[in-house]
Parts: C-alpha cells; structure tokens; sequence
C-alpha cells in the first residue's frame, strides 16, 4: 500500500534518526553505527528495523526507547520497531562519518574487517594496526579484548601512555 | 505438524547453559583480580545472558504455553533446568573459573558453527549471531590458559589443579541422547558427539601451549541435561529466583 500524503518520507525519517545518538557513545548515531536497518511504510505504520550490537548488550532497550521517543516528537505515534537479528550485526557496517566521529571522541574505531571466527587460537595474530586516538601512534598495545562496553576493547599507548577504548571488530 | 516436545528440550539445554554460566561469571562482579578481567568476566556474562534471552524466547514459542524468557528462568526448580554440570560448578579460584570457562567456550563454539548451519532458520540465525560473541570468548580463555599455565609455578600449578578437578565434568557435552538424536534427524540440532574430536584437538593444543599435562582420566560427571544436577544448583536458584518467588511478577 502506498504512503498517505502526509506522511513522512522514509527518507525523511533517516535523516531523524540521524539525529538519535547511541546512549553510550554518545556522539556516534544509531544510523552511523549500522543497527538501522530498514525503515519503510506498511499500510500507514512505520516499520523500523533495528539489528542490535551484542547479544546482550544493555543499550539495545534504551536505544529502541529513544528511536520511538524522536519518532513520537516528530508526531509519528504509528511505529513499529522490529528487532532483526539476521543478518549479525557487524562492524563493517560503522558509516564512515562514524568512524571519524569515534576517533574525535578518544575511541579507536574498528581498525579493517571482522577477525574471522575461525582464528581461535588465542595466540598472536596478525597484529591489526590500531592508532591511539589521542597521539596517533601506532606502537599500541592490547591490555584485554573486553572494554567498558560490550563492543569495545582496552588498549593503551606505547607513545604518550594513555590507555584508550577501541571499538574492536565483529 | 512434528512432536515439540525435543526441540523444546533442546533449547533448554542451550539456554540454560548460558543462563546459569552468566550467573556464576555475574558473581565474580566487583571481585575480579584487577579491574580488567573484572569487567571482562562480566561482559563474558552479559553476552551468554543475552544469548540464553534469544533462546529461551524461542523455546517459549516452541512450548506453546506461553512461557516467555523470565517463567523459563526464574519460575523453575532445579529439576526442570536442563545445563551441563559443568557450567553449575563453583567459580572457585581465578583459575578454576577459567578452566571452566574454557572447557565450556570449546564446545560452546563448536557447537555454535554447527548450529550456524541448522534447517531451522530461527536457530541458525541465533547461532550465527552468538558464535561472533563466542570466539572472543573462546580467544581470551585460550590466551589465559596458557598465559597462567605457562607462567610462574604458583600460576602453572594452580591452573594444573583447575583443568584436573574439572575435567571429569567434560564428559557430559559429548552425550547423546534421544532428544539429541530427535533433533538431529530433523537437520535441526547437532550431534553431540560429533563436537568430541575438533574439541580434543583445540583443548590438547591449548594444553600443551600452556605447558600443562592433558588429565587422562575418563569417568564423566553425567545428569545435567535430564534435571539431575549437583547440589550447586539449588543455591544457584535460591539466589537468582528469590525475588520473583517472594514477590510473583515484580518488574524491575
């Protein structure tokens, strides 16, 4: 069925959702980060699809509250959000803009493609090239691949010593 | 339309895995040896929690009854939980929990990339999406094991300990028995025992990095996933289930 007149175009309603930061980072979009996936009119409903970042990630409930909350503000009462767990969310799919923005913020953003699931061994890997955000060294080290949020990383730096976040890859 | 009665035993089993692993790791909360591994026992956590949600929300669906996530989790009694032994195990040392940790991710991500491909598309896609979670697990307690069994001899002998005393609960996760074998027929499930050789290779291995002797024992800790459990258990519920067992349907 097509949209009524007065609705919003869908592209409209990116460019909102644009504009709903991520509750946790909060400089970085729930567009830039990836997690919208689809949005689209069905018989006068929005429909919005969201793929969350980590299974259990706390974030995911706030973020599906704040999306309603900026739809409802722009007068949109009839949503549908719908979680959409496949494909896997992957860090491949951070916008560009979004991966400068974390750099700005003092996070190193995901640094080339998901590590392939099938690299289990624990042992050294090829070592990623991860810049501090705040010196822009390279001579940085991993201190545990687990960070202050699920989808981050504790690193610290060689050169100017400050340990840093890293959004690592999925 | 097929008998459920398997299917919902079997996701059982893989939510209450996670279920009860998290709460143990969840216990660690505030206590872990520095503040790093602190947080990372706790995203460990949080992940199989969100994970064991995914799961269980489909078994609910799967039953019929209209169960959902929170009925499974907190209005069970120990009999009606379906996880390894292995996981109930108390968290005892650093390396205690680690060893466990290990044992359990080997498997876990083994079984996670069968899973990735099952002919029921509902649980192929939780399994795709978990085994991404999974193999930072399993990467980190890999590293660790070797990093504390090679290591100083307080380390190395407390690590040989660990990897000793929990060994016998191993056993367990390559059993099968008919609700595995219901579900494998239909290309849903995964043969348990199938996961028994690509988990030697990956334990041996990490072992033998470690610097660790490999237990030869083989007389398995057997129950858990037919509701018989270790005494642990019921504390374990005691803990998690108190508040919706005292006050029925308080929300947070």
């Amino acid at each position: 069925m097509k949209a009524q007149p007065q609705n919003p175009t869908v592209e409209q309603v990116w460019t909102w959702l644009a504009e709903v930061n991520d509750p946790e980072i909060p400089v970085i979009s729930v567009v830039d980060l990836g997690i919208v996936r689809e949005v689209f009119w069905r018989e006068n409903v929005l429909h919005v699809a969201i793929t969350p970042t980590y299974s259990g990630c706390p974030a995911t409930r706030i973020i599906e509250q704040d999306i309603a909350e900026a739809l409802r503000q722009r007068g949109l009462t009839q949503v549908q959000l719908e979680t959409r767990i496949s494909p896997a969310w992957t860090t491949d799919w951070l916008s560009e803009q979004g991966r400068e923005k974390l750099t700005s913020y003092g996070i190193a953003p995901p640094s080339g493609s998901a590590i392939p699931i099938t690299d289990i061994s624990g042992g050294p890997r090829a070592v990623l090239r991860i810049v501090c955000p705040r010196c822009s060294s390279d001579q940085t080290r991993k201190i545990s691949d687990f960070g202050s949020t699920p989808c981050k990383a504790h690193y610290v730096c060689r050169s100017c010593m400050e340990p840093f976040d890293y959004f690592k890859c999925i | 339309m097929a008998d459920q009665q398997p299917l919902f035993e079997y996701l059982l089993r893989l939510g209450d895995n996670g279920v009860i692993l998290s709460h143990r790791l969840s216990e660690w909360c505030g206590h872990g040896p520095v503040l790093e591994e602190d947080l990372a026992l706790t995203n460990v956590a949080l992940d199989l929690i969100g994970q064991a949600r995914l799961w269980l929300t489909l078994a609910g669906s799967v039953e019929g009854k209209g169960r959902d996530e929170d009925q499974l989790a907190y209005l069970r009694d120990a009999g009606g939980f379906r996880n390894l032994l292995l996981v109930e195990q108390p968290n005892g040392d650093f390396a205690h929990t680690l060893a466990r940790q290990f044992y359990f991710d080997t498997w876990h991500y083994f079984l996670l990339r069968g899973l990735a491909g099952s002919s029921d598309s509902r649980i192929a896609e939780i399994a795709d999406k978990s085994l991404k979670e999974v193999a930072y697990h399993l990467r980190r307690s890999s590293e660790w094991v070797v990093t504390l069994g090679d290591g100083t001899p307080e380390s190395q002998g407390r690590m040989q300990t660990a990897v000793d005393a929990l060994w016998a609960y191993t056993g367990e996760m390559f059993e099968t028995d008919a609700v595995d074998m219901a579900v494998v027929e239909d290309g849903v499930g995964v043969n348990p025992d199938t996961l028994r050789e690509p988990w030697a290779a990956h334990v041996y291995d990490t072992l033998e990095r470690a610097t660790l002797r490999p237990p030869d024992e083989n007389w398995w800790h057997k129950g858990g996933k037919r509701g018989l459990h270790s005494e642990h258990l019921g504390f374990i519920l005691a803990d998690m289930q108190f508040l919706q067992r005292a006050y029925p349907n308080a929300r947070w």
